[in-house]
């Protein structure tokens, strides 16, 4: 690990993930951030999308898995686009 | 009155009056989602009203939340339960007896046994969970009034304990 690296984590905020617990598309994030070794925070609901009036507060919509990124301001669902955008915000910081 | 038998339970060397509120992260429930929260976090916000009570489904969680909320104390200090029950049974319980407090789920007994209060249930095997129990804990983290149970089955002293929050 590059000085760099834990300088930028060090200034980093906790990313806050909402998630599903044993939901695969949320645990491809949560792999993806650990390899990353990106701070976050987790937030779990529950199954039924009408119990997820928060996640819609805070992404506009109520599946998950959800990002909100206090450092970039970017707030990001679907599974596939918040591993492309750890990667392309996050991969590179070294 | 009816009579009934009633359990002495043994001393305990549980947090005193005086003593500092031994810290713990678990994850705490709302009526929406859970996260980890440290209880220190918590005090960040002030003082506060944690009560260990019995799991979730069984009538004195019950008794206790509803009497809290016909007292209003949520209205005055933050109020923050805790008990073996999993984040959904907390769900459950805050959306149906409409709960203005939060959670913390502790199905492990751990800050129960941090806080030497373990109450091991007769007649369900391997499963222990807190002792009903009060703290009232200024924003410094020290406890101001310090109730555990004695007995089982019994319940908080409600007056004593609006007493120690109007003394904050």
């Amino acid at each position: 690990m590059s000085t760099t690296r834990s300088t930028a984590t060090e200034t980093t905020e906790p990313l806050v993930l909402y998630r599903l617990q044993a939901c695969p598309f949320c645990e491809r994030v949560v792999r993806r951030l650990d390899e990353l070794d990106i701070d976050y925070e987790s937030r779990f609901v529950e199954a039924l999308h009408s119990e997820r009036d928060a996640v819609k507060r805070a992404c506009g919509k109520r599946t998950v898995p959800a990002v909100v990124d206090p450092n970039t301001g970017v707030t990001m669902a679907e599974s596939a686009n918040i591993v492309e955008y750890l990667d392309g915000t996050y991969g590179e910081r070294a | 009155m009816v009579e009934f038998d009633v359990v002495e339970l043994e001393p305990t060397d549980h947090p005193e009056a005086g003593e500092q509120a031994p810290d713990f992260t678990r994850p705490l429930v709302d009526g929406e989602l859970w996260t980890d929260v440290s209880l220190s976090t918590l005090l960040d916000d002030g003082p506060l009203v944690l009560l260990f009570h019995p799991m979730d489904g069984a009538f004195p969680a019950t008794y206790a939340w509803n009497e809290i909320r016909e007292r209003g104390w949520t209205d005055e200090i933050a109020v923050v339960g805790l008990s073996i029950s999993t984040p959904y049974e907390h769900k459950r319980l805050i959306q149906e007896r409409g709960v203005d407090a939060r959670l913390f789920s502790d199905p492990g007994n751990g800050v129960a046994e941090q806080y030497d209060i373990v109450n091991d249930l007769d007649g369900m095997a391997g499963v222990s969970e807190p002792r009903p129990a009060a703290f009232v804990v200024d924003a410094d983290g020290t406890i101001r009034y310090a109730w555990v149970a004695e007995e089982w089955p019994s319940f908080p002293d409600y007056d004593a304990i609006e007493a120690a929050i109007d003394e904050l």
